[in-house]
C-alpha cells in the first residue's frame, strides 16, 4: 500500500504541473508524512500479527469455557467473559437514557445563558479526566459511599460516568445535524418542543446516536484502570449471577495472565486480547454499517 | 364550547407533562456536574485527612517514595518526575508523528486514501491500553529495545513512554486534522495562486492558521499521557526511582494507584488514603491541561466559524 500511495501522491504533484513540487525538497516532505503515517499503520499491524501469532492456538472451546486456573493450559476466560458482559449490559442500560437526555437538553432545550456554558465545558472536563481517577471516583461513592461492595454494580456506574461525555458529545453532533426545517415542519403543524423532539428530531438523529453509543460501550469494555481501582477481584474462580456479586471482567483478566511468571501465561493472555479485540472489532463493525446504512444527508 | 374546553385542557396536560420532562432531561445534564463534584469531593475528603498525617512540604519535596516502608516515606517526587519524564516523551512522539499523519491526510491525501486510513487510525485509537501494554512488554522491549539499547531492563520508561506515544498519535492527528480542514480554501488558494507548492502551504498556511487547534491537540495529548495508567503499570515496572535514564524500571502515580489497589488497602488506612492523595495530584496537573486545551479549541472556533 505505501510505494502505491507513494505512487499516488507523487502523480498527482506531478499533476499540477510545478516544476517545484518536484524539488528534492518537496519530495522529502512528503516522504516524511508519510513515514509518520505509517510508523502507527505499521504498530497496528504488526501488534495484531504478534497477537495473533501467540494466542490464536490457545482459543478453543475449553478457553471460553474454562475457569481461570494456574496451570496455564487449563486457564479459561469464562468468569471475565460473563463479568464483562454484565458491566456491558447494566453500563448500556444506564447510560443511554442519561446520556441521551443530557444531550437533547443541551441541544434543543437549554437556554443560552452562562449555566449552560459551564456545562458544556464541565463535559468537554470530563471527557479528559484520566480514566484511573473515575476509578478513585467508584470506590469512594459507589463502593463505600452507597455500600454497593465491589459489585459488578459499583463497576457499571463508574463506567457509565466514565463514557457519559462521549455519549453526550457524539447525540448532540446527531441532533445538530438535522435540519431546522424539520423542526419548523413540526411547529407548522402545531406540534410542542417536547412533541417535536420526541416524533421528530430524536429519531432523525438516532443512528448517529446508536453510533456514539457503540463508541462509548467500546471505550468501556477496554478499560481497566479504574475497575481495578475500585476493587474488581483479579482472581475469580466463579462466575458472577447478578450485579450485586464480585467480579472480574476481561481486560483485567488480561492484565492479570499478563503479569504472571510464567511464560506460557503471554500465550494465555493473547488469546484472551483475541477474544477482546474480536468483540471490539465487531462493535465498531456495527458502528460503521449504521452510520453508512442509515445516516441521511440533509 | 365543550369541544374548546377539551383542547385547552389536553393542551394543558401536555404542557405540564412537557414541564416536568424537561426538569427530567436538565437532571440528566446535571449528572455531569455532580461526578465532577464527586471526583474533587472524594479526592479532596481523603486527601485532606492524608495531610494531617503527612506534611505536605514532606510529600512535595521528598525524594523518597515508601509508604509501605517501616519507616514509611511519602516524597512524591519519585513518582511525579517518572510521570512528567515518561509524559514528556511520550508527547514527544506524539506530536511529529500525529501531526504529519494530520499535514499527509488534510493536503496531500485523496478522498479514497483518507477514506482507509482514517478507519485504520480509529482502530489503533480504540485499541485497548492493556492490548498495548501487553504488546509494549511482550513484543517493543525484548525484540527492539533490548538487543538495540544495551543496558535496558524488562520494565523500562523508554518502551512504556514510546508505546504511550503511539497510542495518542491517532489523538494529535485527529484533531490537528480537524483544526486544517477548518481552515478556509481561500487562504490556501491565495498562496497557491502566488505560485507556493503544497509544502510550502501546508507549513507556512496552514499549519499557522490552525496552530490554536494543534496546540490544544498537543496540550489533551500531554495530559492524556500523565494519565495513561495501564501501559506504564505493565511495561515501565513497580519501582519508585528519581532518575532521567529512561532505560531504568520507575513507578508513575498511575501506576501507583495500580499496584495499591491490587493488594489489600484496608478503608481508612494511611495506604488507602495515599492513593486519594496521589490521585488528587494527578487530577490537578490533568486539569490544569485540559482547562488550557479547552481555552486552545475555543479560540480557533471563534476564527473560523
Amino acid at each position: 500500500m505505501s510505494a502505491a500511495t507513494l505512487a499516488r501522491t507523487v502523480g498527482a504533484s506531478l499533476a499540477t504541473g510545478k516544476r517545484a513540487e518536484r524539488s528534492l525538497g518537496s519530495l522529502a516532505f512528503q516522504l516524511v508524512l508519510l513515514v509518520c503515517l505509517l510508523v502507527g499503520l505499521l504498530t497496528l499491524a504488526t501488534l495484531l500479527v504478534d497477537v495473533l501469532r501467540k494466542g490464536v492456538g490457545g482459543l478453543d472451546a475449553s478457553f471460553l469455557t474454562s475457569l481461570d486456573s494456574r496451570f496455564p493450559e487449563k486457564a479459561g476466560i469464562r468468569p471475565a467473559l460473563v463479568g464483562t458482559l454484565w458491566l456491558m449490559g447494566l453500563t448500556a442500560v444506564i447510560s443511554f437514557p442519561l446520556g441521551v437526555g443530557a444531550a437533547v437538553y443541551l441541544e434543543e432545550f437549554a437556554p443560552k445563558n452562562r449555566f449552560t456554558s459551564f456545562l458544556e465545558v464541565n463535559v468537554a472536563n470530563l471527557a479528559a479526566v484520566p480514566s484511573v481517577i473515575y476509578g478513585l471516583l467508584g470506590l469512594a461513592v459507589f463502593v463505600r459511599g452507597l455500600q454497593m461492595g465491589r459489585s459488578i454494580m459499583a463497576g457499571a456506574m463508574t463506567l457509565v460516568l466514565l463514557i457519559l461525555p462521549v455519549i453526550i458529545v457524539a447525540t448532540r453532533e446527531a441532533l445538530r445535524a438535522v435540519p431546522d426545517s424539520i423542526r419548523e415542519g413540526a411547529y407548522a403543524v402545531g406540534a410542542t418542543q417536547g412533541q417535536t423532539v420526541w416524533h421528530q428530531t430524536l429519531p432523525a438523529a438516532l443512528p448517529g446516536t446508536m453510533t456514539g453509543m457503540i463508541l462509548g460501550l467500546s471505550r468501556a469494555i477496554g478499560e481497566t484502570a479504574p475497575l481495578i481501582t475500585l476493587g474488581a477481584l483479579t482472581f475469580v474462580n466463579f462466575v458472577p449471577r447478578g450485579p450485586w456479586d464480585r467480579f472480574t471482567a476481561m481486560p483485567i483478566q488480561i492484565f492479570n495472565w499478563v503479569s504472571r511468571p510464567q511464560s506460557e501465561f503471554q500465550n494465555v493472555a493473547a488469546s484472551g486480547i483475541i477474544l477482546l479485540l474480536g468483540v471490539l472489532l465487531a462493535m465498531n463493525g456495527v458502528a460503521v454499517y449504521l452510520r453508512y446504512r442509515y445516516e441521511r444527508r440533509w | 364550547m365543550a369541544i374548546t374546553t377539551g383542547v385547552s385542557l389536553t393542551r394543558r396536560r401536555t404542557r405540564r407533562v412537557e414541564a416536568l420532562v424537561r426538569r427530567l432531561l436538565l437532571l440528566c445534564a446535571v449528572v455531569s456536574v455532580a461526578t465532577t463534584l464527586g471526583i474533587i469531593g472524594s479526592l479532596l475528603f481523603e486527601a485532606i485527612d492524608f495531610f494531617r498525617v503527612v506534611s505536605p512540604r514532606e510529600f512535595f519535596t521528598g525524594t523518597s517514595w515508601g509508604p509501605t516502608f517501616k519507616p514509611a516515606t511519602f516524597g512524591v517526587l519519585p513518582l511525579a518526575s517518572a510521570t512528567v519524564l515518561i509524559a514528556l516523551l511520550g508527547t514527544a512522539i506524539a506530536v511529529p508523528l500525529g501531526l504529519g499523519s494530520a499535514i499527509f491526510l488534510s493536503e496531500y491525501a485523496r478522498p479514497r486514501t483518507r477514506a482507509l486510513v482514517k478507519p485504520a487510525l480509529e482502530v489503533l485509537a480504540g485499541i485497548p491500553t492493556v492490548v498495548f501494554g501487553f504488546f509494549g512488554l511482550t513484543f517493543l522491549t525484548p525484540r527492539i529495545l533490548q538487543p538495540l539499547l544495551p543496558g535496558t531492563g524488562v520494565f523500562n520508561a523508554l518502551g512504556a513512554a514510546i508505546v504511550i506515544g503511539i497510542a495518542v498519535t491517532p489523538l494529535v492527528a485527529s484533531l490537528a486534522e480537524d483544526a486544517m480542514r477548518a481552515v478556509p480554501f481561500g487562504l490556501r488558494e491565495a498562496a497557491y495562486g502566488l505560485g507556493a507548492t503544497r509544502r510550502t502551504v501546508s507549513l507556512r498556511v496552514v499549519v499557522p492558521a490552525a496552530l490554536s487547534g494543534i496546540m490544544a491537540g498537543v496540550i489533551l495529548a500531554l495530559s492524556r499521557a500523565i494519565g495513561e495508567t495501564m501501559i506504564v503499570a505493565i511495561m515501565a515496572g513497580q519501582i519508585p526511582n528519581l532518575t532521567l535514564d529512561p532505560r531504568q524500571p520507575m513507578e508513575t502515580m498511575t501506576a501507583f494507584i495500580v499496584q495499591m489497589s491490587l493488594g489489600d488497602t484496608p478503608y481508612g488506612s494511611i495506604e488507602y488514603k495515599t492513593i486519594f492523595a496521589i490521585g488528587t495530584t494527578l487530577f490537578a496537573m490533568t486539569l490544569v491541561l485540559n482547562i488550557a486545551a479547552l481555552r486552545f479549541v475555543r479560540r480557533f472556533r471563534e476564527r473560523y466559524e
